[in-house]
């Protein structure tokens, strides 16, 4: 691990007063900076948290969240809560997956700029269908809406 | 900030803040729910203090306790409700309501209705007849309406403590503290009968008194912000819209049961919730309305914030406990109790958002005003999220016991493309209400003991409404994959259990079911909901036994006939060519991975249905829309 990593982490353990009982929030801001979490993060945290890395891999795989595997820039979450599913959320969902060519199984470009996933209900039920990307919620998505989308990502990422 | 150190100061504070409130000589209400939000409000807002700056009206972001007379008080509030018509925008002291605003409408507010006092026709609300309503309490959405818990949301803004001290925040705290005994706190709430809002509907008071009981030094007061049914969206709304009226309930359960410090636990999926008790909570710590000796009472408590990771479960109480202590949040078994072992195996008050909302407002006016609201033993009010195919979806707060049909009807403004079918109430734990041969809930008043009786649950409160496109078995196999994902795996019941009953679920929406599917599936749910360790397990069965009491006709249909009454389970129904519309452009017979599409150029064509497989690849090519569902 460099130099630069263990300085980040060190701050962010700090920022929590190394405390074990906030493994959640030190994982949370571990996966904001690099979009998931590297084992060797988890390791490191695992030593200055004095908890068994057996517990932290638990608490890691336990929530949504979470994730062990590296991510696009682009994280495209359709929501899949009641609401938008009644509202046709699916083929939002199968027309992200169509353009770009990833599935439930593979849900990251190899190019890595997009991640496709689903999200339980983001509470935005009122915009039904939704979707956000990096977290800004794109309202009352169709299949067309979702093509333009990937579009203008594509352009944005270009620049 | 001043600290605000004696309840004398914060009676002083609210004269000279509701002073400096009532001189603004106009307040524009930007709508900053998350809604609205991602409908450009917050663009809105930056457009309209650029443009009010420029033409050198004196606007006020920020409310300070000197008045300052013909200023035009500029805010982001919380949630409005009208969801359906965001962006809102709630222009006072006229109470009109401008829905559906755009960036470049703010020229003309700013000069035509703060300016000139000139209403713009054009963004008012109309209904579906062209009537036009100016004022937002006269639109049939609010009229029926009664707020408690959200009286503030969309009313002030929602990032500013002056604004909530103004409207007489914090007054509970100071009674609480000063005029009453824990017990008699205690007695308030039990008298005035409210009952949990996040589900079970368990006595608030009994649960207080229980903790208040214990003898442990240390306590804890927890707020459930996990609102995690899919389709339920009032805790949001409250965190974002009035997140210091959360705070000052959790103060006012920490006073009644003798507890020093708060946690709130909300979703990950909430970040502007988080951001916004972030704020209230800094601010009520820099007024010195939280921390040590509030207003000079000898009391101290403190709140923190945790946040979840995306775990539905954490919703049942000892698994959020545990997920506040950094473990996995897993469910254990129960007796003890949360209020005897809770977090950090202390006496802890769990009580979710809306329940807390409501607090405040019974300390200050007693519990025989609050009990006017709602039938004997679930008085009250019930905030719901009105979602699905209905024409206004939004946020409504009603009396318990309003009728189904108010609620559709006046206020949601009737189902949307297609018939009234049904709806789903309580999320993956409730069950549907519906009109049948036998059944109609429409005349059914929504309170906890009415509910239970005919199987469902107020739940959180998530509405989701159903028109006759939508398929009631798909609606009860997409609760089952829900709760299927999210079962955290510790009881062999919900574990096991839900994974098959997703699969009989499958079977039967992708046309494998058969009778014997049915009695399965009527079997499973009963063990299961008898076994299971939690309240997720417990309840996950709902939907399946709800719907197969009320639906079991189109359970019957999919299985017996092999046809989806709705048309939505694809593998149940036929794709055909309309003679009218194909052109015999010959696409679909070339785009069609198995052949099974044939036909002449320039004439119609036809799909064998024996080798059709359904994939949908004709439709979507089809440039005429020839091609459809039978």
């Amino acid at each position: 691990m460099n130099k630069e990593v263990k300085n980040k982490l060190d701050e962010i353990l700090l920022s929590h007063n190394n405390d074990p009982t906030l493994v959640i929030a030190i994982m949370q801001d571990i996966q904001k900076e690099y979009h998931y979490l590297p084992q060797d993060c988890l390791t490191y945290i695992s030593k200055a948290l004095n908890l068994p890395e057996a517990k932290i891999y638990g608490v890691a795989t336990f929530y949504e969240n979470f994730s062990l595997d590296a991510k696009g820039k682009y994280i495209i979450k359709v929501c899949d809560g009641t609401a938008c599913h009644v509202r046709k959320s699916v083929p939002v969902l199968e027309e992200f997956r169509k353009i770009l060519n990833v599935s439930e199984e593979k849900p990251t470009t190899d190019d890595m700029l997009f991640t496709v996933e689903t999200v339980s209900c983001l509470g935005a039920c009122g915009l039904a269908p939704a979707c956000t990307v990096n977290d800004e919620v794109h309202p009352a998505m169709t299949p067309e809406k979702a093509a333009e989308l990937i579009k203008e990502l594509k352009e944005e990422a270009r620049k | 900030m001043m600290k605000i150190r004696t309840r004398e100061e914060l009676n002083q504070k609210q004269r000279e803040y509701s002073r400096s409130l009532k001189s603004q000589k106009k307040q524009i209400l930007v709508c900053g729910g998350t809604g609205c939000v991602a409908g450009g409000s917050l663009k809105i807002y930056a457009k309209l203090l650029e443009l009010m700056t420029q033409q050198g009206i004196n606007c006020v972001v920020k409310l300070e306790k000197e008045p300052e007379h013909d200023s035009v008080g500029l805010k982001k509030s919380g949630c409005h409700g009208f969801c359906e018509k965001g962006p809102l925008m709630r222009i006072e002291p006229m109470g009109i309501l401008y829905t559906k605003v755009k960036e470049d409408d703010c020229e003309e507010i700013i000069e035509k209705t703060i300016v000139n006092d000139e209403i713009i026709d054009r963004l008012v609300y109309h209904d579906s007849n062209g009537v036009a309503y100016n004022k937002q309490e006269d639109i049939p959405f609010y009229k029926n309406q009664t707020r408690i818990a959200l009286e503030h949301c969309g009313r002030i803004n929602a990032e500013s403590i002056a604004e909530y001290i103004a409207e007489g925040g914090y007054q509970a705290v100071a009674k609480a503290l000063f005029d009453m005994t824990p017990e008699e706190i205690i007695e308030q709430i039990t008298d005035s009968s409210l009952r949990g809002r996040g589900g079970g509907g368990f006595p608030t008071g009994r649960k207080w008194a229980s903790v208040l009981k214990q003898t442990d030094p240390v306590k804890y007061v927890v707020c459930n912000g996990d609102e995690g049914d899919p389709g339920a969206f009032m805790d949001r709304s409250m965190m974002e819209g009035d997140p210091h009226k959360v705070i000052e309930g959790m103060i006012i359960a920490g006073v009644a049961t003798g507890a020093h410090q708060g946690y709130i636990y909300v979703r990950a999926e909430y970040p502007l919730a988080v951001e916004r008790l972030k704020i209230a909570i800094e601010k009520a710590e820099a007024r010195g309305l939280l921390g040590k000796n509030i207003l000079n009472s000898g009391f101290d408590f403190d709140i923190k914030i945790s946040q979840g990771a995306g775990a539905f479960v954490c919703g049942e109480g000892s698994a959020l406990t545990s997920s506040i202590e950094g473990n996995r949040g897993m469910p254990r078994v129960k007796p003890p109790r949360t209020v005897e072992h809770g977090l950090f195996d202390k006496p802890t008050v769990l009580n979710n958002v809306e329940t807390f909302c409501n607090v405040p407002p019974i300390i200050n006016k007693g519990a025989d005003w609050y009990k006017q609201y709602g039938p004997e033993n679930n008085h009250g009010t019930k905030a719901f999220a009105l979602t699905g195919n209905v024409v206004n979806t939004g946020l409504i707060e009603v009396p318990m016991g309003t009728k189904l049909r108010e609620v559709i009807f006046d206020i949601g403004g009737g189902v949307k493309d297609g018939e009234f079918k049904g709806v789903q109430i309580g999320g993956p734990s409730g069950g549907c209400l519906c009109i049948s041969a036998t059944e109609n809930h429409l005349d059914l008043n929504m309170d906890f003991d009415s509910l239970k009786k005919v199987g469902a649950m107020i739940g959180s409160g998530g509405l989701v409404v159903m028109n006759d496109h939508n398929c009631m078995v798909e609606v009860a196999r997409f609760f089952m994959q829900f709760t299927q994902n999210e079962s955290c795996g510790k009881c062999v019941p919900c574990r096991e259990g839900t994974k098959r009953m997703l699969e009989l679920l499958t079977d039967i929406t992708e046309g494998r079911g058969t009778l014997e599917h049915i009695s399965m599936l009527e079997e499973l749910a009963d063990t299961i909901s008898h076994t299971a360790l939690c309240g997720l397990g417990k309840t996950a069965a709902s939907p399946v036994v709800s719907t197969l009491k009320y639906f079991r006709d189109e359970y019957i249909a999919h299985v017996v006939d092999h046809k989806c009454p709705a048309g939505q389970c694809k593998a149940l129904v036929n794709l055909i060519i309309d003679p009218e519309k194909c052109k015999g452009c010959t696409k679909c017979a070339r785009v069609c991975p198995v052949g099974a599409i044939s036909g002449e150029v320039k004439k119609p064509h036809t799909i064998d249905q024996s080798k059709c497989i359904k994939c949908g690849t004709c439709m979507d090519g089809c440039k005429f829309g020839a091609i459809k569902y039978e």
